[in-house]
């Protein structure tokens, strides 16, 4: 049947940054099926269109949830939604996350900028069973501390070690100053019996998979999330395409194994 | 069963009678007919609007219609037009949706009453462009429901190919100038001292149910054995190929090649090979709004990957370089289309290379680059 968005109602808005709100919804009627974290939907802001957005929270732990950078026409209109507003989403849409592979073995989460969003439901399931995994690791990096998202949060967090870095510091700022990857000098973890998982800009997942594996973990056991143009989230628009890659029915979760001769071809 | 019926022929007042039935069933004909300069597809309401005693002639960039001395109805080559326009059509409302006063929003699926289709006149290459494009919209684990409606109520009645083009190369992309399982009804048409008329091969229930309604008699040796050397004699007479390698991989590492630079300096980037192929499925969405504000449409249309945009990410498009959008086009049609749907998203009907305002040949590039990719490996 033709994927028709399903009416959800804006239960909370929590603005993030300048420039990111955090939207979190109750459907209308019928419910969607449950999200897994590293999914996505497509978000409908009225007269205005469709985008892919991964959910930064799932009815499974604590309602769905939606992290929004306000970038674009359609962007901008879900940004300024408003608590009782109703917008139009569906999915949930490719694949997920894949924690269970890191059982028993340590953790190492890296996020750069927004891709802290779809990865915070993962750290949430992580920190749900800290028994699952040996040392749970989190490493965030942002342009600037007011690119930083849910701070407050993230500093609750019982992990093994949990670090943030910033590009360029402001004057309140007496955290870490550079890239991501320069954390993980201090981050604990065995390379050999590590699982990763990395979102950020296409950059950052390039260096952050890269520094990984030179560390010594195996590569088919670094997951990134991708980002392509999408328009249909169905698989017949042709616009996600990597390559052999279809983003929106093979991802945008990949291993680093699948996904690093695509993103080494300029253009593709 | 009846989809092996024995074959049939039809004379010109059977074909008459055929789409009198169809049109009697309440179907909307669809077929060649000759208009501004070209043998396009429209609706068609008798046979009479058949392109009888016309051809084309075809070279890169070239279309031209010739008049033909045998009256014949089928010997084109594919037109400007492939069965898309109206399974996949340019344009296509997916959904609507309205904002009530108390502000809830109600969405309302699109499930337009569509015509129920009788293509004929559906050339082999084509008929295999459809089973493709059945793949890729209906074959996965979502399915496009406009596409699926449409094709499911649609009937085609094929007609082999016995008059390829220049730019025609069927044949080596694994097709044939005859035709593949998959039709309701085959034609062969057959033009010589014992008159004009068409042979008919039966391939499903429906399509005998339509030929019992016409008249028709049993084959006779003499318009089997001319039709089927006709057939095989335009297998011999293809005026192009692909060069007879596994383009898979020959893409699929011709990816740093010298010749997309080439390429590239002759392209318009235009997108016209996109429009006029028969698998190409490629679409954007557009949200369009009534001037209350209060009321949107989302529409589905046609798009290329040679449009800067189709890639935009933040920040810009993934694919600026004309470079790169060629390459996106021709590795996806040869190469990549196998691994998301296993199957070659070409079928040799030479649209893209007649209808390029500047020429360029699919068959032309594909040979540089296994030339190109025969010196690396010296």
């Amino acid at each position: 049947m033709t994927a028709v968005p399903v009416p959800h109602r804006v239960i909370s808005r929590r603005p993030e940054t300048a420039d990111t709100v955090t939207l979190r919804f109750e459907p209308v009627g019928r419910p969607l099926a449950d999200f897994l974290p590293g999914q996505f939907a497509m978000v409908h802001a009225f007269g205005r269109g469709e985008i892919p957005v991964s959910v930064s929270s799932v009815q499974a732990t604590g309602g769905l949830a939606h992290t929004v950078r306000s970038v674009g026409a359609v962007s901008d209109g879900l940004c300024a939604a408003r608590v009782g507003d109703v917008v139009g989403i569906r999915g949930p849409y490719g694949t997920s996350w894949e924690l269970q592979r890191a059982r028993g073995r340590d953790v190492v989460i890296v996020a750069g900028g927004i891709g802290f969003a779809p990865l915070r439901p993962l750290i949430l399931g992580a920190l749900a069973e800290p028994e699952a995994y040996r040392r749970i690791n989190v490493l965030i990096g942002a342009r600037t501390p007011s690119d930083l998202i849910a701070r407050a949060e993230v500093a609750s967090w019982a992990t093994a070690y949990t670090g943030v870095t910033v590009d360029q510091p402001e004057p309140d700022w007496r955290g870490d100053v550079g890239v991501v990857t320069q954390l993980l000098g201090r981050a604990q973890f065995e390379p050999e019996e590590t699982t990763a998982f990395v979102c950020g800009p296409e950059p950052m997942i390039r260096a952050t998979a890269r520094e990984l594996i030179q560390h010594g973990v195996p590569h088919d056991r670094v997951q990134v999330s991708l980002e392509r143009n999408m328009r249909c989230a169905t698989g017949h628009c042709g616009h996600c395409q990597l390559g052999p890659v279809l983003v929106c029915q093979a991802g945008p979760v990949v291993d680093w194994a699948h996904a690093e001769p695509l993103l080494a071809v300029r253009e593709l | 069963m009846t989809a092996t019926a024995a074959p049939a022929v039809l004379d010109r007042k059977g074909l008459d009678a055929l789409v009198a039935a169809l049109v009697a069933q309440g179907r909307t004909v669809v077929g060649p007919t000759v208009r501004d300069g070209a043998v396009v597809l429209a609706e068609l309401t008798s046979a009479d609007a058949l392109p009888f005693g016309w051809g084309v002639e075809l070279e890169a960039g070239r279309y031209r219609l010739v008049r033909r001395e045998d009256g014949a109805a089928f010997a084109h080559s594919a037109g400007p037009q492939s069965w898309k326009n109206f399974l996949h059509p340019p344009r296509e409302r997916l959904w609507s949706a309205d904002r009530k006063p108390d502000g809830e929003v109600v969405f309302g699926a699109e499930e337009p009453a569509d015509p129920s289709y009788a293509f004929l006149g559906v050339r082999p290459c084509d008929l295999r462009a459809i089973a493709i494009q059945d793949r890729v919209l209906t074959g996965g684990r979502f399915e496009d429901s406009g596409y699926g409606r449409r094709r499911s109520g649609a009937l085609l009645i094929a007609a082999e190919c016995t008059e390829p083009g220049a730019t025609c190369f069927c044949v080596s992309t694994g097709g044939g100038p005859a035709a593949d399982p998959g039709y309701d009804l085959a034609l062969t048409e057959v033009v010589d001292e014992h008159g004009h008329r068409f042979l008919v091969r039966v391939g499903s229930e429906e399509g005998a149910r339509l030929l019992e309604q016409v008249p028709h008699r049993a084959a006779d040796p003499v318009t089997e054995d001319t039709a089927r050397a006709s057939v095989e004699g335009a297998r011999d007479r293809m005026g192009r190929s692909l060069p007879p390698v596994d383009l898979h991989t020959l893409m699929g590492s011709s990816l740093d090649a010298d010749r997309w630079n080439d390429v590239a300096e002759r392209c318009l980037t235009c997108g016209n090979c996109t429009m006029v192929c028969p698998t190409c499925f490629c679409t954007t969405t557009e949200e369009v709004t009534d001037l209350t504000g209060d009321h949107t449409e989302r529409w589905q249309r046609w798009d290329s990957c040679f449009d800067l945009d189709f890639s935009y990410l933040h920040g810009g498009p993934v694919r600026r370089s004309a470079r790169s959008r060629y390459r996106q086009w021709l590795t996806h049609k040869l190469s990549t289309w196998h691994d998301q749907f296993g199957t070659s998203g070409c079928v040799g009907c030479g649209r893209c290379i007649a209808w390029c305002p500047v020429g360029i040949d699919i068959t032309e590039e594909v040979a540089a680059l296994k030339a190109e990719s025969e010196t690396e490996t010296d």
